[in-house]
């Protein structure tokens, strides 16, 4: 049976067609994934259903009665939940807290029946086997667990359509494990899931249905088992895409930079290092795997110069003194790798406003920068590529394509990757892909932090794993497999090191 | 090199915005006038007579708008790197006072040396003083907030103490008069238009250095630095912009052009530091450079509006009481502050529907 049906959806902003005529429906009991690149309109869909926007025309039915959903409270009252790309919780309250605020249970009136309410979550998430301690505080959770705070606040709102708006790209390997195995739990428990993704892997795993929108219209609405990963990732993108190209045999064994036993003591984040000893050479890639937080941050920090080490030695070619320049593509772009309020050129000029190129005695010089910005921004295909325009209008695989574009032109040797795909779509992690291959064939060395086992088996040259603040392992990426790096990954195994 | 989309450009916007606060602050101010039983085109007649309506008031909105001039820009550099700078009061104090004393020490100098060291003694009093909070801040995290005003009290003081007790004209609450060397011409040594009124060429000063501080802030990397730092510290961070020196740079230059302030009440009025001359212009240019949203050029025109304010509410006190004039004075900057905040949430709702 239908338990949503989405007919003829347009939704238009200003000139913009987001939804054109768009018609899907979901079957109850199922986990149904809508797919396509950024702004090709899956969240303007699903944004529709949930209330946030209204729709310019088009039917939706639930459970086969025509509604009108003006504001997410209807959809909540219609037993629709929507679980959002960044997650909606107080870091200071503790998960129960966060579960029923809005919807508190009380007794005398007007009591907060705090037990009761415990209990409840409780049993839900045994119910449904999302594993939570519900007196823990948000801020000390690790995201898998806040994501589980925001499923459970929708089962206690008694949803039973949930939408979800891409869940995974913010987990690590084991949390998608878990994560995927809940969907599978909701749906045996007669919950209907709606999937916003684009990672073909979980589509091909978990899902019983799936739509494909590219640019406002659906391609295909068909089973699973009626397509291929080929075919859906053709349909999405609207071309086959590009081979990546191949890599070139490592030349040189000289060494761009080597960690001698360093140990490091971090401020940001418990993950300190022990002892750590690797070395990079010129024109490799070399892979970083680890589950967040054994060590990485403080492997960045180090090398970036931003930290030292308590004892041990990084070496830059042999000598000690860190280069001036080191081209580095940041985990969290926003946060760390753009300023939102400024415009294209200023954030190409960001960490590099001070090089001689574009600044004389302090004064920005107008051809050279103008000459600079839009070289990257058609290099890099930054679309729309206009240099005045507020970053903040771009999508985030055109915002990525910028910063990528601004390390990458640096006058650095080293390149340090981290998480550089992490939520961009299909074509944006090709083009990443390729230019940081094309750059290690052009004799960079690529330092690559992903959580991502297929991105770093398929770009790194050697990858080296990382636990509790030291290598497990090191591993010659054609030589091994996702299954054997998760072993080391959790410290089951580690190499006899002499 | 920062240009605006011509389409949905955002300074316009922001200027209609600002410009709604205005026409919405009159209009409370009306109600008011009207609750107090008085005659609301009465006082707006006396009031547009008084202070635009001859070459006099003029000369007084000209010579009450310079030193709001200063004090917007120090609170707009400050706003830009995201500190909220409250200590212009006591910066302009510091910096007054020292253009006073260097002005009177001094006296014997020729004016093309003494006048400039008495500005520069004011930009480098002020600045210290703007320094010195930041430094807090920035060093040891305290809130700018507290350290400025904490550091406008110790102002205070410190003035008080020296101007009563070090530099004083006995039975008087004013430092020795400054060297007739060290004195900038009134305007109506050079136009007749200004007859009688005490604006001086420290306007000019003023519209000079909002000529240089927008290109300070917009075309230099320094200026970049202070934006980058005011937008995103983290982002900075990694761009390798040390965000603690340029906050403590950035309270300089405010407390610097805070300092300035004395150049216009000092060197081109009363040629001597008073006590309580500043009358809370320090507070006031949060106020200018708010409905300016920061910019040099914009702070100008804020400063002339707040200027007709300042005088405007003097002369109509032939009619309403002083200390009703001070509250709507008071209730029209609270509500062009709001307005501005509403108008501007309300006009991006209209131009953007929607990602």
């Amino acid at each position: 049976m239908n338990i949503v049906e989405m007919q003829h959806m347009t939704k238009r902003f200003g000139q913009y067609v987001a939804n054109d005529d768009v018609s899907v429906q979901f079957q109850e009991k199922s986990i149904h994934a809508i797919i396509g690149e950024n702004g090709a309109g899956k969240s303007t869909l699903m944004k529709m259903l949930y209330g946030f926007h209204t729709p310019d025309k088009g039917i939706i039915r639930i459970r086969g009665k025509e509604e009108r959903i003006s504001d997410p409270s209807r959809a909540i009252s219609l037993g629709i939940g929507m679980v959002h790309q960044h997650f909606m919780l107080i870091p200071a309250l503790t998960a129960l807290e966060n579960i029923i605020l809005g919807d508190e249970p009380t007794r005398y009136g007007s009591v907060l029946d705090i037990r009761r309410a415990e209990e409840e979550v409780i049993s839900l998430s045994e119910k449904y086997g999302l594993t939570l301690n519900p007196r823990h505080r948000i801020q000390n959770l690790p995201i898998g667990s806040q994501q589980r705070v925001e499923i459970l606040k929708i089962l206690y709102r008694k949803a039973d359509i949930i939408i979800f708006d891409e869940p995974t790209p913010v987990l690590t390997p084991q949390e998608v494990h878990s994560f995927l195995t809940s969907l599978e739990n909701l749906r045996a428990e007669g919950k209907t899931i709606i999937l916003i993704t684009h990672k073909l892997s979980e589509v091909f795993t978990v899902c019983d249905r799936l739509t494909i929108l590219r640019q406002g219209k659906v391609v295909l609405s068909c089973e699973k088992t009626e397509t291929t990963p080929h075919e859906v990732a053709r349909l999405m993108t609207g071309q086959d895409l590009p081979p990546s190209p191949g890599k070139d045999t490592i030349r040189s064994e000289d060494k761009t930079v080597e960690f001698v036993n360093v140990s490091s003591r971090s401020r940001i984040s418990p993950d300190s290092l022990k002892d750590m000893s690797f070395y990079l050479r010129r024109g490799e890639i070399l892979g970083v795997a680890g589950v967040e937080g054994n060590g990485q941050a403080s492997l960045i920090q180090l090398v970036l110069g931003f930290q030292h080490p308590i004892s041990g030695r990084i070496l830059w070619k042999g000598k000690s003194n860190i280069p001036s320049a080191i081209a580095y593509i940041p985990d969290d772009r926003i946060k760390n790798g753009m300023i939102s309020d400024f415009t294209l050129q200023e954030n190409l000029l960001l960490g590099r406003h001070k090089e001689l190129e574009f600044s004389h005695r302090s004064v920005f010089q107008r051809t050279p920068v103008n000459a600079f910005s839009s070289r990257v921004l058609s290099e890099y295909d930054v679309q729309p590529g206009n240099p005045s325009l507020p970053i903040r209008n771009l999508s985030g695989g055109n915002q990525q394509k910028l910063v990528v574009g601004r390390e990458l032109t640096k006058d650095s040797e080293l390149v340090v990757a981290n998480q550089p795909t992490r939520g961009l779509d299909i074509k944006a992690i090709e083009f990443v892909h390729s230019v940081l291959i094309r750059e290690r064939n052009r004799g960079r060395s690529v330092l690559l932090i992903s959580s991502d086992l297929a991105e770093l088996l398929k770009l790194s040259d050697r990858i080296i794993v990382m636990y509790e603040g030291t290598i497990t392992g090191v591993f010659d990426s054609s030589a091994t497999t996702d299954e054997e790096l998760g072993l080391y990954m959790t410290g089951v195994k580690r190499q006899v090191t002499s | 090199m920062i240009k605006l989309p011509r389409f949905r450009s955002p300074s316009l916007r922001n200027a209609i915005s600002s410009l709604l606060a205005v026409i919405v602050a009159i209009a409370i101010s009306t109600i008011i006038i009207v609750v107090v039983g008085k005659n609301p085109f009465e006082v707006y007649s006396i009031f547009l007579r008084e202070t635009l309506g001859n070459p006099y008031g003029i000369g007084q909105v000209l010579f009450k708008a310079t030193p709001l001039m200063f004090t917007g820009f120090a609170a707009g550099i400050c706003f830009k790197a995201g500190l909220f700078n409250i200590g212009a009061e006591g910066q302009l104090l510091i910096g007054a006072f020292c253009t006073a004393i260097i002005g009177y020490v001094f006296a014997p100098l020729p004016p093309v040396i003494l006048v400039p060291l008495c500005i520069i003694a004011g930009i480098i009093g002020g600045g210290l003083w703007g320094i010195i909070p930041g430094f807090i801040k920035a060093t040891f995290g305290a809130h700018e907030v507290i350290n400025t005003i904490m550091m406008n009290f110790i102002a205070a003081g410190v003035v008080n103490y020296l101007v009563g007790n070090v530099f004083f004209v006995p039975a008087t609450v004013h430092t020795p008069e400054i060297g007739i060397n060290a004195n900038l011409p009134r305007l109506e040594s050079f136009a007749t238009f200004f007859h009688g009124s005490p604006v001086n060429l420290s306007i000019f000063l003023a519209l000079g250095a909002s000529i240089l501080l927008q290109f300070y802030l917009s075309r230099t990397t320094f200026g970049y630095e202070i934006r980058a730092t005011g937008l995103s510290q983290d982002a900075s961070r990694y761009a390798r912009i040390k965000t603690s020196r340029v906050m403590i740079w950035t309270f300089f230059l405010s407390g610097a052009l805070s300092g300035l302030v004395g150049t216009n009440y000092v060197l081109g009025y009363k040629h001597y530091f008073e006590l309580g001359f500043s009358e809370g212009v320090g507070f006031i240019g949060i106020a200018v450079a708010l409905l300016a949203r920061n910019n040099p050029i914009a702070i100008i025109v804020t400063a002339l509006f707040f200027g007709i304010l300042e005088y405007g509410s003097l002369t109509i006190n032939v009619i309403i009481p002083k200390e009703l004039a001070n509250i709507i004075q008071a209730v029209a900057i609270l509500s062009i502050i709001t307005l501005t905040k509403v108008f501007d949430r309300y006009q991006i709702r209209l131009m953007e529907p929607a990602k």
